[in-house]
């Protein structure tokens, strides 16, 4: 069992998970994820491993409530454990001085962009993030981007927090300015919901800005075994868990992976019915008792 | 009481119960039943003691199998499990997947005139007995100092380990799943070998040999098989095959196709048939297509036809379902058991022979059907089978709404990553000699799947077994490195409790 060591509410819906992993920690780079299992009948869900600290051979995880494991998971307290915590899986993210680049979050996405970002400014880059999400109250981990970036650019929805608009607002106007003044184009990094990830993809692509995104699909053992994470790209299928699961966003086919990511979610919604059924049931019961 | 060998030939061979064909294609229960102690020891009787025993040459692990039936003839079955489990650590499991019929069995002399012994059968009778009455392997020798890494828990891994800690050595197990077994715990279906034989079977060989069991551990991320090699005495690299193939032909990532792996992981692994009691989803269309005729397509399709059924049962709305297994060539060319098509057939799986997929057609991003084109044999090829070839205008499309490819697996190559001077082979099997494992890296040994691409769990076992008795040499050989530099992680560190 791995044992939950520090827990922290981000935002309504999302939570910090730090968990004793040495095996995973010792190794665990920038970009990689580990697969987990919280309870005892649970299923294997991929998480990007947000942060780690070697010393102490723990990872953290940043999970967002969007069905029956993660609300699950979400309940977990200190002293708590993972049925199974295995990894570090998938490629980490190539890190190089490209010179500038920019990181796009978009909602939960800026836990997973969290260290790449603090590790490509470590190599020398200047670092421009930009912070996407619904409301102000969805946002998370300002404070650490701006720790590690050199411009951190908020914006929300609602106009709540940051400026009003949508991430891909900022990052044209920056492409188009670098553009006009003749610099060479940042390399992109872009990591939030798939759809988020495809609207960035599509925008730096007439700017040549080469972007890199990290994929989240359907995925069990996460070793390569199962092929339910395959994902189109122009040379044919790759497993996002052992070929990536960072991809050029220019080269791969998003309706396909956007209708694959959808096959369960019918059992999806009926888990979390099921047991929210079961969770109301309890408290009647209680209810009854007193 | 001594019989002739007349008497013996008089006895039938035992028949297996199994469960009815309709009933069983709706739950996920063993099929076989196992025999008797009555027929078991009838049936061992069968065996007149030949003095040049062939079935012992036609086991990949050599039991020796005539003084296993003559002890269980006379009704000493602890005698009789002390012979079998000598050599054959994982009785239970071999018992109910082995092949017998094309190796022990197919080399006993009375399958000349009359039917074989029914070695499996009784193999399995005896290993069910020592789980049930928890008899324990000998206790390991006195420990040699030396410590080995074993990568995988599958058959060839176990068995390996299991023959080295016996000989004192100290055995810690990386398995990258949670559970141990490989694909005895991944890809064989409950029905055909049942999750609490393989953690019986497991455990009583990890728990009372002081195995260490590390699972969550993926080597070539957690730890490189490099670092392995220069912390542990020696390495045998145990991790099979388990990279799926999917035809390159149009449609092949479209929602509703997927890998046999993945559906067998789910339903086996992940117990996902149970849904949505665990919480791992599985599904299974009306009209299910699986592309190829191994034994992976059989548990596959057998597997679909059962959820199905499940669905059915629970909602009856839907309809009963179909299952299509679409193979190439015909009948006479199935790879798989021949045991496993019957009952794919007797439970209602439908086969189209001389049938090849061209295309997998969608609508939506969702697979409407599997388009084919017939075949027809040609000469042999250099397999010794006759060459399909597709008959000129002959396209046809199968309705299906979900396309599962069991095409076969190569060696997963993860556990390669930073052990790039590791020879292999160009389809990406490791190259090891094929009587003593060894790589051509000094202290590392390969064996089963991993090296001979996929095949049977008792030819892993085999080489597992032939690795340890290399290893066990070559320790002896060598002082041992002293104690681990690689960390053990407490948290990680566990018996087999599955």
């Amino acid at each position: 069992m791995y044992a939950v060591r520090r827990t922290q509410a981000l935002t309504g819906a999302t939570g910090l998970i730090e968990v004793v992993a040495p095996h995973v920690a010792r190794s665990a780079r920038a970009g990689q994820f580990v697969i987990v299992i919280a309870g005892e009948h649970g299923e294997r869900i991929p998480l990007t491993i947000a942060d780690h600290d070697r010393d102490r051979g723990t990872i953290t995880l940043v999970v967002q409530a969007v069905g029956k494991s993660t609300e699950e998971m979400l309940t977990l307290e200190a002293g708590d454990a993972f049925t199974s915590v295995a990894g570090p899986l998938g490629h980490p993210t190539k890190l190089a001085r490209h010179g500038t680049v920019v990181c796009v979050a978009g909602g939960v996405g800026v836990a997973p962009i969290y260290p790449i970002a603090r590790d490509l400014k470590a190599v020398g880059n200047h670092v421009v993030s930009v912070l996407g999400a619904r409301r102000a109250d969805l946002l998370f981990w300002q404070d650490r981007m701006a720790r590690v970036c050199d411009e951190v650019v908020v914006c929300t929805d609602d106009g709540s927090a940051g400026r009003r608009g949508l991430v891909t607002d900022p990052l044209v106007e920056r492409l188009q300015r670098m553009s006009d003044a003749g610099e060479p184009m940042p390399h992109v990094w872009a990591i939030g919901p798939t759809i988020m990830m495809r609207a960035v993809s599509r925008a730096t692509e007439p700017f040549g800005a080469p972007t890199t995104v990290s994929l989240n699909t359907i995925m069990v053992d996460g070793t390569g075994m199962c092929g339910g994470c395959r994902v189109s790209v122009s040379d044919g299928a790759k497993f996002v868990c052992v070929d990536g699961p960072e991809f050029d966003g220019h080269d791969v086919d998003w309706d396909n992976l956007l209708g694959r990511i959808t096959y369960y979610r019918p059992e999806e919604r009926e888990a979390l019915e099921a047991a929210h059924a079961r969770h109301t049931g309890c408290v009647r019961e209680t209810v009854a008792l007193r | 009481m001594t019989l002739s060998n007349k008497e013996r030939y008089a006895i039938p061979r035992q028949d297996m119960p199994t469960q009815d064909a309709h009933e069983r294609a709706a739950n996920f229960e063993e099929v076989a039943l196992g025999l008797t102690w009555e027929a078991a020891r009838l049936e061992a009787q069968r065996c007149i003691q030949c003095k040049n025993p062939h079935c012992v040459d036609g086991c990949p692990v050599g039991v020796r199998i005539p003084d296993v039936l003559l002890a269980l003839g006379d009704g000493d079955l602890a005698a009789a499990v002390d012979a079998l489990t000598e050599r054959n650590s994982l009785p239970a499991v071999c018992g109910r997947v082995c092949p017998q019929e094309s190796q022990c069995e197919a080399r006993c002399t009375l399958g000349a005139k009359h039917e074989p012994v029914a070695i499996g059968r009784l193999e399995r009778f005896l290993g069910d007995h020592a789980l049930q009455q928890h008899i324990l392997p000998a206790a390991p020798l006195e420990h040699t100092g030396r410590r080995v890494a074993v990568v995988g828990s599958g058959p060839s891994g176990l068995t390996c380990a299991v023959d080295l800690a016996k000989l004192g050595h100290a055995v810690t197990i990386f398995e990258s799943l949670h559970l141990p077994g490989g694909v005895l715990a991944y890809g064989i279906p409950e029905f055909r070998l049942p999750r609490s034989i393989i953690t019986a079977e497991v455990r009583t060989a990890v728990e009372h040999l002081n195995i260490e069991l590390r699972t969550d551990h993926v080597i070539g991320t957690t730890y490189t098989l490099v670092e392995l090699r220069e912390d542990y005495d020696a390495v045998f690299l145990g991790t099979g095959a388990g990279l799926p193939a999917f035809m390159d032909i149009p449609g092949t990532n479209l929602n509703g196709v997927f890998s046999a792996n993945e559906l067998l992981t789910r339903v086996n692994l992940m117990r996902g048939y149970a849904f949505p009691e665990y919480d791992t989803p599985v599904k299974a269309g009306e009209r299910v297509a699986v592309i190829g005729a191994g034994n992976v397509a059989m548990d596959a399709a057998r597997s679909a036809l059962r959820l199905q059924r499940l669905r059915a049962a629970a909602h009856p709305q839907t309809g009963p379902g179909e299952v299509h297994v679409v193979y190439r060539r015909s009948e006479a060319e199935v790879p798989a058991r021949r045991e496993e098509y019957t009952h794919a057939v007797e439970e209602g799986v439908v086969f189209d022979f001389l049938t090849n997929p061209v295309a997998v057609l969608g609508d939506g991003g969702r697979v409407t059907a599997l388009r084919c084109v017939r075949m027809e044999l040609g000469e042999p090829d250099e397999s010794g089978r006759r060459r399909p070839r597709a008959v000129a205008g002959s396209e046809l499309d199968l309705v299906a709404d979900t396309v599962i490819f069991a095409l076969g697996t190569s060696p997963n190559p993860l556990v390669f990553t930073g052990a790039a001077n590791l020879d292999r082979s160009r389809w990406g099997t490791v190259l090891a000699d094929e009587a003593t494992g060894r790589t051509h890296l000094e202290g590392v040994w390969a064996g089963g799947d991993v090296v001979t691409g996929a095949a049977t769990v008792i030819s892993a076992m085999g080489a597992g077994k032939a690795a340890a008795a290399d290893m066990h040499t070559f320790l002896l050989a060598h002082a041992p490195k002293g104690p681990s530099r690689l960390e053990a992680s407490p948290g990680t560190v566990r018996s087999a409790d599955a």
